[in-house]
């Protein structure tokens, strides 16, 4: 009977979730005069115009392509340094290891608002603006400290028994890490995956403030949809619903990873 | 557990210090300059000292702000990270259900901040959006660009629909690193389901929790795009949050100095209570060991 109640109660949080998103795909499939004019749950003649628009106008499926390439770049980059470095953080004591960690984490302390303009200035001294490898550099100020927080919250559940006896056992270091550590923080490892992803790819003043045309993101395609007429709600909507696709799609790739946990047997 | 002393742990380190201080150092430093300089053009720059310093902490308006943050922050903090652990704790372990919560739970969290603004506006207009039309039917008197409370409220509420999933996405990630063995010897004790929660369950997941608190603590009290683009600060300035202030200044008046001098001293709050929350969290509980 218990778990029935708390089965109603999560199904209902997942409604209250879904109505806003509802709200921006009813908004999606209607047209600005549609929207603007009438209340309707559901839209009472629906429109694919919208999407069209998006899909057949390079400024608008060039933002989409432009924020991939960038957010996935970041992603990678921000997996690859913080793996190595949140297993120092977890297994050694070293100069400074505790100050050096804090340390990390006050990069996502700073109100962004004025600092944009020195980085505007410094990416513009080395030549990059509007390149995605700036966009994905820059990120990594926010999106490292967090890979490393979180992967060294899960390393750190990792007994170290399990290391001492991979190296009784003759193994290389990297050839642990890679065969039989990584694969038990496969969890954290996904959920770091997804957040390095999502706060590259929902992150606006940065971007914006790097890039002109070429790398230009879509997001700041999006704040285009203002215009003299007032917003074309329809048209933000429907840009709105797809810039939800490729997040989910990559945590549908990593709910594994996620969902089954924490396996001791392997070793 | 003693942890291994090597130095040689550096070398590990020392690509993400790279990495993370090309972006953080050259900044910083840039706006500590400006903080004390009066600047009119390249070149034309004097050196003013603390004074930029000394007008924005007398200024009122700064003040008023700075409360408002906190209870914003501190309204953020109570409501979302009990919620998000009570989710995670009823989300389902495996199977196609846990995989489709979790796709489910992603989804508020990939809508850029600007656009979350924008689709509230709509959602909680009482003439053409469901959120207002539900409210009006039930015959509440509400209307968030109006009345201060009214548009708390709704922030409130965008701020919960947008973030709690953040929350419960790292608690159940927490919960799920639990191996199955504490809950065996648990069942073979007899532990009560609130026992598991206390003593398995919330030491195990001090260290997402802490990721989790300290996290809507820096993104909440640093708030812009969602409420400068819902309320625009209004009605009055009663949602004129920190952020929203330094924006004014910064490019309304662009007066760079005080804006400088204003981030430097919003960042030494942000970096003391986030210091404060990390070593209260890293001493809770570490007398249960």
């Amino acid at each position: 009977m218990r778990i029935q109640k708390r089965t109603i109660a999560l199904i209902l949080y997942f409604v209250l979730l879904l109505l806003p998103i509802y709200w921006m795909l009813n908004m999606s499939l209607r047209t600005n005069a549609d929207i603007l004019t009438t209340f309707s749950l559901i839209p009472t003649d629906p429109t694919l115009k919208n999407y069209l628009k998006i899909f057949t106008d390079a400024s608008w499926y060039s933002g989409y392509l432009n924020s991939i390439y960038y957010v996935t770049l970041n992603t990678v980059i921000s997996l690859t340094v913080a793996l190595p470095a949140a297993y120092a953080f977890s297994r050694y004591s070293f100069l400074g290891d505790k100050h050096m960690f804090f340390w990390l984490l006050t990069n996502r302390m700073a109100p962004p608002a004025v600092f944009l303009l020195p980085f505007f200035q410094l990416y513009s001294t080395v030549g990059l603006i509007d390149t995605h490898i700036a966009v994905a550099i820059s990120h990594c100020l926010f999106n490292v400290p967090l890979a490393v927080w979180i992967l060294e919250g899960f390393m750190s559940g990792v007994p170290r028994e399990i290391d001492e006896m991979s190296y009784i056992d003759g193994y290389s270091f990297p050839r642990f890490f890679l065969t039989v550590f990584v694969p038990l923080i496969r969890t954290g490892i996904g959920v770091t995956a997804f957040f390095c992803f999502m706060f590259s790819w929902v992150e606006l003043l940065l971007a914006r403030t790097l890039t002109t045309t070429d790398a230009k993101p879509i997001a700041a395609t999006m704040t285009r949809t203002v215009s003299a007429t007032g917003l074309d709600w329809g048209l933000l909507a429907a840009a709105g619903i797809l810039t939800i696709v490729p997040g989910a799609l990559v945590i549908w790739f990593v709910r594994n990873y996620i969902a089954k946990g924490f396996a001791l047997g392997r070793v | 557990m003693e942890k291994w002393p090597d130095n040689r742990a550096w070398f590990m380190v020392i690509p993400v210090f790279l990495v993370v201080a090309v972006s953080a150092i050259i900044p910083l430093m840039t706006v500590v300059n400006y903080s004390v300089q009066d600047i009119f053009g390249p070149g034309q720059r004097y050196f003013v000292g603390t004074e930029w310093f000394e007008q924005v902490l007398g200024d009122r308006r700064l003040h008023d702000a700075l409360w408002r943050q906190f209870l914003f922050s501190g309204l953020v903090l109570l409501i979302e990270i009990p919620l998000g652990v009570l989710i995670a704790l009823a989300m389902p372990k495996r199977g196609w259900a846990a995989s489709f919560s979790l796709v489910l739970l992603a989804l508020p969290l990939l809508i850029p901040w600007n656009v979350i603004g924008t689709i509230w506006i709509i959602f909680t207009r009482p003439d053409i959006g469901l959120f207002g039309a539900t409210i009006n039917t039930l015959g509440l008197d509400f209307d968030h660009t109006a009345r201060a409370l009214d548009a708390w409220v709704t922030l409130m509420l965008m701020e919960v629909w947008h973030w709690t999933p953040l929350v419960v996405l790292l608690a159940y990630a927490g919960l799920q690193a639990i191996p199955e063995a504490y809950y065996q010897a648990a069942r073979i004790d007899g532990a009560s389901a609130f026992a598991v929660f206390r003593y398995i369950q919330l030491p195990k997941m001090r260290g997402v929790l802490t990721i989790a608190v300290l996290l809507r603590f820096m993104d909440s009290f640093l708030i812009y795009a969602e409420p400068f683009v819902l309320t625009g600060g209004g009605p009055g300035n009663s949602t004129t949050f920190l952020s929203i202030h330094l924006v004014k200044i910064a490019v309304g008046q662009f007066d760079l100095g005080p804006a400088a001098a204003f981030s430097i001293i919003y960042f030494l709050i942000v970096l003391l209570f986030s210091w404060l929350f990390y070593q209260a969290l890293q001493r809770a509980g570490t007398g249960d060991k």
